[in-house]
């Protein structure tokens, strides 16, 4: 009989071992990885594609989220004064991402319902966007909202239609980020979610960089930190090629 | 081929930099303008932000100038010590118009009053050159003579000087007043000026035409550097890349322009420029009045950058 207890609290035990782990384990059981830390912007830069890859330990749907370096956005809206559009209204808006993007396996509305989308900052319409001001009015916010979603996405900047993440066999999945011309320099974040049974079961968070390398980080840096260097060597340029041209035709 | 623009931060097809920069050179040539008041509409037409193509413009300007000015000199059509005055005038007005276009800039106007600028001067400037171009014509045929010298009130200002290139005795104050109002729309609008001060300078100043165009030229440069100067400091937007891009083709275009343009009679020459300044004109009225696509938009403070 001891010996029978013994087995059972033996067994119990190891069950509720291998409960008690299995978060855990969740946790850890997404591997994420990019073909290059690195997007490097020079002279023939017209965009990139990066490689995301990585394995699933367990069943799930994978949601995929990039998001570039945040600042401060100012939407304004056109107003018609004697005829002409002029600027009038304004809403400034704080840690906008400057560039947003997903992808998922398949329609996120046939494995999440809106609201872990939107507790996860999933989609364009979840993302969190607070205006500076307080006090606003709400419909008035909402509406510069949509705007200044709408003119990323016509910059390229935030995805229209998530991307396509695909499955090689049950496990390992693949997708490409694609990073438009225009894309901003700074730091991005790709945040990797496995979402089961409408929760996100386990998630991971790589970093990625966008940098001007070579001749083009040499120019901007030059003219952000000499600016009146820049400025005068930019008219010595200029005076030596007219110079020159008026000297090479003069001849010809 | 693409190419990124280091300051503008986007990347255009080095072709349609080098066709624009071409083609709008050829014009300068044949027309005599400095071309920059189709430039910049122009670029910003691509997407190239307006702070950086205005900026970048004046940079480029300072180029052709260079480039003309040296043909007028070796010729004596240079009045320097007119262009000095101007230049004063110039620089003065300049450092106020950049002074200017970055305070309309962190208010999100400056597109606004770029654009409105043009529509007003380009209007005015297009509709007297083509009136005056027709006019020549009919005279022309008629063969009346015009008095070159009218005497209006501004001849009677205090600080007079000699110009004796120019064979005029007037007040200083003209010349400088002239000099500032070209370098304020020089800031604000990325243009050298050159369609606002040689009108000026014939009819307003009086000064015979053979020296007018160098003479202009001279004080462009240094009106036009001093805003690139200005513009790198206070809004990092001047991009070289960019510059030397439509700089180089422009140099190209312009001598050939300039061949074309000795076959054509100088009436036609301004008749034809003086429409194409209000085809311009026209459809940046368009732009101002026509509902736009989203009325939300994004607008670069240049604070994020």
């Amino acid at each position: 009989m001891k010996q029978h207890t013994r087995i059972l609290i033996g067994v119990l035990a190891a069950a509720w071992a291998a409960l008690a782990v299995r978060p855990a384990a969740a946790a850890e059981d997404l591997v994420v990885d990019l073909s290059a830390p690195v997007v490097a912007i020079t002279t023939g830069f017209t965009g990139a594609d990066l490689l995301l890859f990585g394995v699933v330990g367990g069943p799930g749907d994978v949601v995929v989220v990039v998001r570039g370096p945040a600042r401060n956005e100012t939407v304004r809206r056109k107003e018609r004064i004697a005829g002409v559009w002029v600027n009038r209204d304004q809403i400034v808006f704080e840690q906008v991402p400057g560039f947003y993007a997903i992808a998922t396996n398949r329609p996120l509305n046939e494995f999440a319902t809106p609201e872990v989308l939107f507790d996860n900052q999933i989609g364009v319409r979840s993302i969190e966007l607070k205006p500076k001001l307080k006090n606003l009015d709400p419909i008035e916010v909402a509406r510069f909202r949509d705007a200044l979603v709408r003119n990323m996405q016509h910059q390229g900047l935030y995805g229209r239609q998530p991307g396509n993440v695909t499955f090689l066999g049950n496990r390992l999945f693949r997708t490409t980020i694609t990073f438009p011309a225009n894309v901003a320099t700074g730091t991005y974040g790709i945040d990797v979610y496995l979402v089961r049974n409408n929760k996100v079961v386990s998630w991971k968070t790589t970093l990625m960089t966008v940098r001007k390398f070579g001749f083009e980080a040499g120019v901007y840096n030059f003219a952000h930190r000499h600016s009146l260097a820049y400025g005068v060597l930019a008219i010595l340029i200029a005076a030596m090629a007219g110079w020159l041209a008026s000297a090479v035709f003069r001849r010809a | 081929m693409q190419i990124y623009l280091p300051i503008a931060e986007l990347s255009v097809n080095v072709f349609l930099l080098l066709g624009m920069g071409g083609g709008i050179g050829l014009l300068s040539g044949l027309f005599g303008v400095g071309g920059g008041f189709l430039m910049t509409p122009l670029l910003i037409f691509i997407g190239i932000p307006p702070a950086v193509a205005v900026a970048t413009e004046a940079n480029q300007i300072v180029a052709s100038s260079v480039s003309g000015v040296l043909a007028h000199w070796r010729r004596g059509n240079v009045d320097f010590k007119m262009g000095i005055v101007l230049l004063v005038g110039g620089v003065v007005g300049s450092s106020f118009g950049v002074w200017l276009f970055t305070l309309l800039r962190h208010i999100g106007q400056v597109d606004l009053v770029i654009k409105l600028s043009y529509v007003a001067f380009l209007s005015v400037i297009g509709g007297l050159m083509f009136s005056e171009s027709i006019r020549a014509m009919l005279r022309r045929r008629t063969q009346t003579l015009t008095k070159r010298h009218h005497h209006y009130w501004i001849h009677g200002l205090p600080l007079k000087m000699r110009f004796r290139k120019s064979r005029l005795y007037i007040s200083a104050l003209l010349p400088l007043g002239v000099g500032f109002v070209v370098g304020v729309l020089s800031a604000i609008m990325g243009v050298g000026g050159g369609f606002v001060m040689v009108p000026a300078m014939i009819y307003m100043l009086g000064m015979p035409t053979v020296v007018v165009v160098g003479t202009s030229l001279f004080q462009i440069i240094f009106v036009t550097a001093n805003v690139t100067v200005l513009q790198a400091i206070s809004n990092q937007t001047v991009d070289v890349v960019l510059a030397m891009l439509l700089l180089a083709a422009g140099v190209i275009g312009a001598q050939i322009g300039a061949r074309f343009s000795s076959r054509m009679q100088g009436d036609h020459l301004r008749g034809l420029l003086a429409l194409l300044v209000l085809v311009v004109c026209a459809k940046l009225t368009f732009d101002l009045v026509a509902t736009p696509q989203d009325l939300y938009s994004l607008i670069d403070t240049g604070n994020h950058r």
